[in-house]
Order: structure tokens, then C-alpha cells, then sequence
């Protein structure tokens, strides 16, 4: 396609603009966290490692962190688990409210955050009866997480057809080891697309995660948001969030990695 | 089991997806060690078929037997009876070798052993050395030879091909049809070949079925299918057939019903000279055609019809300067087939002489 140069100016501007109205405050999040000032003023009055080093002896941060990977973690497996369940059904039988299943699997990613949390917690307290605990934050996550497992099978599966298992029942092979010879070793990279994808989305989710943790329970995100406004806290708080940023963005990548190699190799 | 048990036998078998009866009542014995070719335009039920016999789908009604046994009811692992598919399907995570041997794998044979059959089945389609590649790497006659040899090595009873010469050119496609030939006579199991180009069907087998919507419209040897058409579908699709219908062959033949004959046994000739046929009927040549060996030549009767005639090249056959000329056309009493009085259904048979492919 050819452009005129003003309107490749004008694209290039507008570009450039959406870009750091996005990236720009993250940049300045990352600079006070070196900031000697300790009200996120600007410009920072002068450079320090000091909250750096102070986060990483923050006994409150560091449990956060690791109840944030736990709460991933166990939603990733979660997800990876039932969403290839859920996606090799819909996609592989023919059977009667498919179509209404596969937009129920779907749907709780594009609910509202704080419907999901509300109908959760309603349901762990008053119907089930349980106590809210990490447990609960990983359930509810896992509603959500499966999602991505979910579509990015789906499309794999899709894509792959169903003539390698044909092929492979045709060959003697019995409908397990089918999954595990043929099936599952063409899927491996878009589980760990999707895992990689659901961990990201558990590990900064905050609303749900309110919903369902009760008092004992801090992630990540919960505990930026309570220390966020104590004086003190606030250039730990932007060095958590610069780690956070990291954690979150360095999975999306390697999942685009991944995803940009495979259509190379095709 | 009895000797003459048939390998394959369908019983009434129909499939329907919808309102598509993509089977419609088929009734078939296949002989074992029988070289079978199921010929047929697109649609008519081949592919589905073999489906059928292999267990990937479930009949609405009938039934599949392999040597005796009834197997409607089995899974395709369960059955005695391996696919080339029409896309091959060689597993792209795979090297070459591991998917010959997969069919072993999966019986549970330990690696060295199936990996050396593996290997001499790869030899025996003349691919020794290539088992370290992944399917990907293979040229498109490369990959229906790692087919071939990945669903004969686990030595099936029979063997089910769909179109698996269909995406390859025409020089590899006939040396591939000499191949597989070769490769039926020496491991003596039947074939059941799929194919919807008439010429090859013709070469290949030992008996032929033409489909046509989900029914055998004929069933013979080659020879019978080409030489005796029960009816004007198959007159006109294997092969190019002129076609008379009941009112030409009352004019021509002096009866009723539908006649057809073969280009190849018409003659031509000018208007001024002596064809010595039983029949003969003076039109305008139409066209020409240069085929390289022959020529086809399109004439326009003037009973009102156009008839093709294919004519070995000679230094005095009518040339295509003499378009537009007047010409005589004969032929003789023993060249003309009946064909079962059948009315035509008209959008079945658009010209009264079907083009032969522009490949051929
Ligand atoms: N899974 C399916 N769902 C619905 N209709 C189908 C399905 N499979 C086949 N059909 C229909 O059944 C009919 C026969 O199809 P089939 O594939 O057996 O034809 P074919 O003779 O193999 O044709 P081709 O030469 O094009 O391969 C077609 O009308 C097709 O549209
Ligand atoms: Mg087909």
C-alpha cells in the first residue's frame, strides 16, 4: 500500500501518541522507583537504590509475590487441564448445546470483573459454605484463565483437523494413545501459549481476587493497592510495580515468540 | 473361515449427512487380492465409502464385513484394513522412519525392531536413506511412497486408497500407477482404489464400480465398463461416447432406444468418397483438434447432432483446412451399444458428447 507522506505523518504521529500516552507513565513509574523523593513527585529530585533494596527485605512484598505465583501457578495448571478438556470436546464431538457450551466457556472472560467476584464469593460463602482462602482465588481465576487455554487449542485444533487421528486410529492407535502420540505433541505450543497467557492474567488480576481472598489472602496486586497511599510505602509500591510489569509482559512475549515462529515454520 | 469368503462385503450400506444421501443402498462384494477402483464424478460418494469400510463413519443403515466378519459396529483401530489417504496425513512432528513404524508402535513392538521393518518397507517403495527427514522435506511423490509403506507395513488384509495419485503431476502419476501395481501383485492384498480419472481406473484394475449419487451405476471389468455402458452416465463418463437418443436411433438405426458409440470407432470421410460402414450419415465438419497420435474431429450431422471422431493421424486424413467442408460419418453395426433404455434426465447430459479432459 502507498501513502502520501502526510498522511504517513499524520499515521506516524497518531502512533507515536497512543504510544506514550501508554508507555509513558509505566516509564515513570520505573524512574521513582529510584526516585530519592518519597511522594511520587516529579521530576524526581534525585536517584537512589534505597527502595529497591528496601522492597526486596518488605516481608509483606515478598509474601505477596509468593502467594501471587502460587495462586498462577495453580490456575495455569487448572486452565491447561480443563480448557484442553473442554476444547477437545467442543471440537472434536459432535453433541447436542455445543455451540451454547463453547459460548459459556468463553463468556466469563468479557463479564465484568466485579460480577464474576460478586457471584463468586456469593456462591463460596452462602451456597458452599466455605471459608475464602487462596483456594477460593485460584477457582475463581481458573474461570477466567481457562479462556486463553481454551482458544488457543480451539484454534490449534482447528487448524490441525482431524486426518493425523483418522491417520493414527487407521494405524491401530486407541483413542488414548492417539492424544498422547499424535494429538498432544502438536498442541505442546499452544498449552504453553495459553498457560503462559493465563498465568499473566491471574498473577495481575485484582478485582475478582478482592471478591474472593478474604482477609488472609494478599496477592500482588491487593497489596500495591493497600500500601499504595501509606507515605512510606509508596517508592516500594513503585518498585513492586515495576517487577509486576515485568512478570506480566515478559510471558506475553515469549507467547508471541512462540506464535510468530510456528507461522514462520508452516 | 471359508476360502471364498469375500475380503470386503457392504450389505445395503447407506450413509446420509442431512438431507444428502451420500450412500444410497450400496450392495458389493470385493475379492481378496482384487485390485477394485471406485470411479466416479465429485460427490458421488467415494471418499465416503471408504469411510465406511474403514470405521470413521458410522452407516445409517447396512453393513461392512471384512473376511466373514461383521464390522459395522468396530472402531477403525479395530479393523483389519489401512488407508492411504488422499491427503497422506504423515504425522509433521515425525520423522519419515518413525511414521512408517508407527503402525508397530502402537502394537507395542520395541524400537529396533520395528524400526528395521520400517526401513525395509521404506525400501520397498524405493525411499532407503530418507528416514531421518521429516515429512515436510519430501517432494509430493516422496510423501505417497512414505504413505504407502507406513499403511503397508502392518501387513493389513486390505488396503483402501483415496485418490492418492490425485496432487501428483502427470509423469510421476503414471510411474506411481505402475508402482502401486506392482506393489498390489507382491504383497497380494486387495486395494480398493479411489479415483475419479477413468483413464487410470481403466489401466489398474481388475474390476471397476462407478458411482454415481451414491450408487454403483455399473459394476465389471474394465474392458466391460468401457465396451458394454449399461447406461448413458457411465457411456459418457468413462470415456467420450457419442449418444444417440430414442429419436436419433429411430432415423439412424431404424429403433427405438438410447445407442452410444466410441469416437475411436467412427470413421470420416469427404463427402465424395466411400466409407464402407454399416451406418453412415453426411454432416459439416465442425473442428479439428490435433491430439499429437490422432486428431479429434467434431462434426455437425444434419440429422441434427454433433458427434466426435477420434482418427489415427495419416498422410490422407481430412485436414483442418477443410473445416466448414462437408464430410461423410460411418460406422459399423457392432460398434453401437444399447444402453438401458433410460430416460436421460436433461441436465445430466448438457452436450450429446462429453470432451474428454484437456490432460488426457
Ligand atoms: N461430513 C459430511 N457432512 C455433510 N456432508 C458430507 C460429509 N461428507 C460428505 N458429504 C456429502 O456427501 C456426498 C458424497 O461425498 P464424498 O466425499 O463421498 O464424494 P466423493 O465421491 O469422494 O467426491 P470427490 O471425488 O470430490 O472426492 C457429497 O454430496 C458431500 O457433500
Ligand atoms: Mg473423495
Amino acid at each position: 500500500m502507498r501513502l502520501s507522506s502526510l498522511a504517513r505523518g499524520l499515521l506516524a504521529a497518531i502512533t507515536i501518541v497512543v504510544l506514550a500516552a501508554i508507555y509513558l507513565p509505566l516509564v515513570v513509574v520505573l524512574v521513582n522507583s529510584f526516585s530519592t523523593s518519597t511522594s511520587l513527585t516529579w521530576p524526581p529530585p534525585g536517584f537512589t537504590l534505597e527502595w529497591w533494596v528496601k522492597a526486596f527485605g518488605n516481608a509483606g512484598a515478598l509474601d505477596a509475590v509468593l502467594t501471587s505465583v502460587q495462586v498462577a501457578l495453580a490456575a495455569t495448571v487448572i486452565s491447561l487441564v480443563l480448557g484442553t478438556l473442554a476444547s477437545l470436546a467442543l471440537q472434536r464431538f459432535e453433541f447436542f448445546g455445543r455451540e451454547a457450551v463453547s459460548l459459556l466457556v468463553i463468556l466469563p472472560i468479557a463479564l465484568p470483573g466485579i460480577i464474576t467476584g460478586i457471584a463468586l464469593n456469593n456462591a463460596f460463602r452462602t451456597i458452599l459454605g466455605l471459608q475464602l482462602s487462596i483456594v477460593t482465588v485460584i477457582v475463581a481465576h481458573a474461570t477466567f484463565c481457562i479462556v486463553t487455554v481454551f482458544n488457543n487449542v480451539i484454534a490449534r485444533l482447528r487448524l490441525l483437523g482431524t486426518s493425523y487421528e483418522d491417520a493414527s486410529a487407521d494405524l491401530g492407535a486407541g483413542v488414548w494413545t492417539t492424544f498422547r502420540l499424535i494429538t498432544f505433541p502438536q498442541l505442546r505450543s499452544a498449552l504453553f501459549a495459553g498457560g503462559l497467557l493465563a498465568f499473566a492474567l491471574s498473577f495481575d488480576e485484582i478485582i475478582v481476587t478482592t471478591f474472593t481472598a478474604g482477609s488472609s489472602v494478599k496477592t500482588l496486586p491487593l497489596w500495591i493497592l493497600d500500601n499504595l497511599f501509606r507515605p512510606n510505602q509508596a517508592p516500594v509500591v513503585n518498585v513492586i510495580a515495576v517487577v509486576l510489569v515485568l512478570v506480566s509482559i515478559v510471558p506475553i512475549y515469549i507467547a508471541q515468540r512462540i506464535a510468530g515462529a510456528e507461522k514462520i515454520a508452516r | 473361515m471359508a476360502a471364498d469368503q469375500p475380503a470386503i462385503r457392504l450389505t445395503g450400506l447407506t450413509k446420509t449427512f442431512g438431507a444428502v444421501n451420500a450412500v444410497d443402498g450400496v450392495d458389493l462384494d470385493i475379492a481378496e487380492g482384487e485390485f477394485f477402483s471406485m470411479l466416479g464424478p465429485s460427490g458421488s460418494g467415494k471418499t465416503t465409502v471408504l469411510r465406511l469400510i474403514a470405521g470413521f463413519e458410522q452407516p445409517t443403515s447396512g453393513t461392512v464385513s471384512l473376511f466373514g466378519q461383521d464390522v459395522t459396529d468396530r472402531a477403525p483401530f479395530d479393523r483389519d484394513v489401512n488407508t492411504v489417504f488422499q491427503d497422506y496425513a504423515l504425522f509433521p512432528h515425525m520423522s519419515v522412519l518413525d511414521n512408517v513404524a508407527y503402525g508397530l508402535r502402537v502394537r507395542g513392538m520395541p524400537r529396533r525392531e520395528r524400526h528395521a521393518l520400517a526401513r525395509e518397507a521404506l525400501a520397498t517403495v524405493r525411499l532407503e536413506g530418507y528416514g531421518d527427514r521429516k515429512p515436510g522435506q519430501l517432494s509430493g511423490g516422496q510423501r505417497q511412497r512414505v504413505a504407502l509403506a507406513r499403511a503397508t507395513v502392518v501387513r493389513p488384509k486390505a488396503l483402501l486408497l483415496d485418490e492418492p495419485l490425485g496432487a501428483l503431476d502427470l509423469k510421476l502419476r503414471e510411474q506411481m500407477q505402475v508402482e502401486l501395481k506392482e506393489l498390489q501383485r507382491e504383497l497380494g492384498i486387495t486395494f480398493i482404489f479411489v479415483t475419479h480419472d477413468q483413464e487410470e481406473a481403466l489401466t489398474l484394475s481388475d474390476r471397476i464400480a462407478v458411482f454415481n449419487e451414491g450408487r454403483i451405476e455399473q459394476l465389471g471389468s474394465p474392458a466391460e465398463i468401457y465396451d458394454k455402458p449399461v447406461s448413458p452416465f457411465v457411456a459418457a463418463f468413462v470415456g467420450t461416447s457419442n449418444i444417440l437418443d430414442d429419436t436419433l436411433s429411430r432415423l439412424v438405426l431404424g429403433r427405438g432406444g438410447i445407442h452410444s458409440v466410441r469416437p475411436e470407432k467412427m470413421s470420416i470421410g469427404r463427402e465424395d468418397t466411400a466409407i464402407h460402414t454399416d451406418r453412415e450419415v453426411a454432416g459439416v465438419l465442425a473442428e479439428v483438434i490435433y491430439v499429437g497420435s490422432s486428431t479429434r474431429l467434431i462434426v455437425d450431422l444434419d440429422i441434427g447432432t454433433r458427434v466426435t471422431v477420434l482418427e489415427q493421424n495419416d498422410a490422407d486424413r481430412v485436414g483442418e483446412d477443410e473445416r466448414g467442408s462437408r464430410v461423410r460419418v460411418g460406422w459399423d453395426e457392432r460398434d453401437t451399444v444399447a444402453l438401458a433404455a433410460a430416460p436421460i434426465p436433461a441436465d445430466d447430459l448438457p452436450l450429446l458428447t462429453r470432451p474428454e479432459p484437456a490432460t488426457r
